[in-house]
């Protein structure tokens, strides 16, 4: 029996470059949907950069063995979110992983093949960005699986957006079916007068989904209390239900789950 | 500015005696700030003749920053020509060799190197003063590369790119390791995105707080220079996305004086750490 034959559904979050936030929505996500009673994984193929287990403060954590393979990293006494990230696999927390492609691969079939993830509703596979060695590994050693699909994140601008561009071609290319487009940093409302800006431009994401005609998930907007929750560790979604990224994260969530169910049907 | 001839010749009709220097940044690699701060660096060092060179081989972003989309890479007898800016500025990139901006290149680790290496051995960059490299995030082929095919031309320092929270820190320290094991200088660490001034009421907001003391706390305790901090405008966007010089739109911009003073730093560092002809004669 394979490691993956609990896992119900497989989500991927991509996008075309770094710091437009795939972690944070990777991580919001699971929050939201162990919110609904999910049971969720968090596979972060990120070996460079990972950001996963510090997202969930569980940076401290170490990585076992069991008989089925290697035992993933709880963030809860109930076991409704898992984890698994070459964060936990590093000596030192600064240690630089200076690997080129082989060495990436062979780590990423590992993580596919010998995670004991158990069962879950979901298994959302973070990224690194770009279109190389990580993404054309994950998605064939997931292939068998028959992964949901593919969330791509952006932010507005249109530097942001040119890249998601190159991104739904390599899902086209690789038979991934795009979820839909996430538009993150849209707009700060400043907590002294309310005021929004729009720092990194407005609508780049909406427009691109548009043109190529695939479902646009919502705008995430700047957010200092969604920022600092992922810094300090906390649930976003539990503890701060009134704040601007809320519901906007909440119905990204609705949409993903009512995606689920019409799978399913 | 003086020129040196020597291991520059190995890589073919490249330049001779530039001063090189790679841009890496992990985390908020499509940070318009950054190429900004390079063309406004670029601009800022008028008299001199800059080379920028992009190895993010899968999200190529210059060519749209500069201005340049759409534009394509010539061949002539000595090579290939980089796409000029102005005189003094050319520009090569993955993005002009893709026929739409749609296309993805979906590469895995050598065919990349390779193509590094054709950046550096076959384009004629003429006589430069500076070379730029700009590269994607990470730790892996594309830096490990760059930094390999340039050793015998010396690189001047790596310039590092962060934002203020720990979730970008914890990244950039590995970047830091990364420049020790491969012997590379540190010029220095530049905080982007530090703070929003709102352009109505005045008042400053830490859109990604320094949780745990931002690039300051860390440059101190890893001992690396810090070059300065970039706040938030969202002129940068704007004029990153028309592919306009934000030095030149936003003269009077705080985030402005910042880039010219972190330009300034880089100067000096590459005039206090001379090129060392002796070495490579």
């Amino acid at each position: 029996r394979s490691n993956l034959a609990g896992v119900r559904h497989i989500l991927l979050v991509l996008s075309g470059k770094g710091g437009v936030g795939k972690s944070t929505i990777a991580t919001e996500l699971a929050l939201s949907l162990r919110h609904s009673g999910k049971k969720v994984g968090i596979l972060d193929v990120d070996l460079c950069g990972p950001s996963i287990p510090r997202m969930f403060r569980a940076q401290d954590n170490d990585v076992h063995q069991c008989d089925s393979g290697w035992v993933p990293v709880f963030v809860d006494q109930d076991k409704s979110i898992s984890l698994m990230s070459i964060g936990f696999l590093l000596e030192k927390p600064d240690d630089a992983v200076v690997w080129r492609g082989p060495k990436k691969n062979a780590l990423i079939k590992q993580f596919v093949a010998d995670v004991a993830w158990g069962d879950l509703d979901f298994l959302i596979v973070d990224t690194p960005p770009g279109t190389s060695d990580e993404h054309i590994s994950t998605v064939e050693a997931l292939r068998p699986y028959k992964p949901l699909g593919a969330i791509l994140v952006t932010t507005p601008q249109a530097v942001s957006v040119g890249d998601v561009r190159r991104e739904l071609t390599f899902c086209k290319k690789t038979g991934l079916r795009v979820l839909g487009i996430v538009e993150n940093m849209s707009g700060f409302v400043c907590p002294h007068c309310s005021e929004c800006t729009n720092i990194f431009s407005k609508g780049g994401g909406e427009e691109l989904a548009k043109h190529a005609g695939v479902p646009f998930l919502g705008c995430v907007p700047l957010d200092p209390q969604l920022s600092q929750s992922l810094e300090e560790g906390r649930d976003f979604i539990q503890e701060f239900p009134k704040s601007s990224a809320f519901p906007a994260l909440a119905h990204i969530t609705q949409q993903i789950l009512d995606g689920t169910l019409q799978r399913s049907s | 500015r003086a020129v040196s001839p020597g291991s520059w010749f190995e890589l073919g009709s490249c330049t001779k005696g530039a001063r090189v220097f790679s841009l890496r940044d992990l985390d908020f690699g499509d940070s318009p700030a950054q190429a900004c701060f390079q063309w406004g660096g670029l601009v800022g060092w008028f008299v001199f003749q800059v080379a920028l060179l992009d190895i993010d081989i899968c999200g190529p972003s210059i060519p749209k920053m500069m201005g340049l989309e759409g534009e394509q890479v010539h061949q002539s007898g000595s090579g290939w020509s980089p796409v000029y800016v102005e005189e003094n500025l050319g520009v090569m990139s993955v993005g002009f060799l893709l026929s739409s901006p749609d296309d993805a290149v979906i590469w895995r680790g050598p065919k990349k190197n390779g193509l590094i290496k054709q950046f550096l051995r076959d384009v004629d960059w003429g006589e430069i003063d500076y070379l730029i490299v700009d590269t994607p995030p990470g730790t892996s082929d594309e830096h490990l590369s760059i930094v390999q095919y340039l050793s015998a031309a010396h690189i001047d320092g790596a310039v590092i790119i962060t934002t203020p929270q720990e979730v970008s820190l914890q990244d950039v320290r590995k970047e830091i390791n990364f420049c020790h094991k491969v012997k590379l200088p540190i010029i220095g660490v530049v905080e982007n995105m530090s703070g929003f001034i709102c352009p109505k009421c005045k008042n400053e907001s830490q859109i990604f707080p320094p949780t745990t003391g931002g690039a300051e706390k860390m440059c101190q305790n890893l001992n690396v220079s810090l070059l300065g901090k970039v706040p938030l405008d969202p002129q940068i966007g704007r004029s990153c996305d028309k592919g306009q010089s934000f030095l030149s739109e936003a003269p009077e911009s705080p985030a402005t004086s910042s880039y010219r003073n972190i330009i300034q730093r880089i100067q000096e560092y590459c005039d206090q750490h001379p090129f060392q002809e002796e070495k490579i004669i």
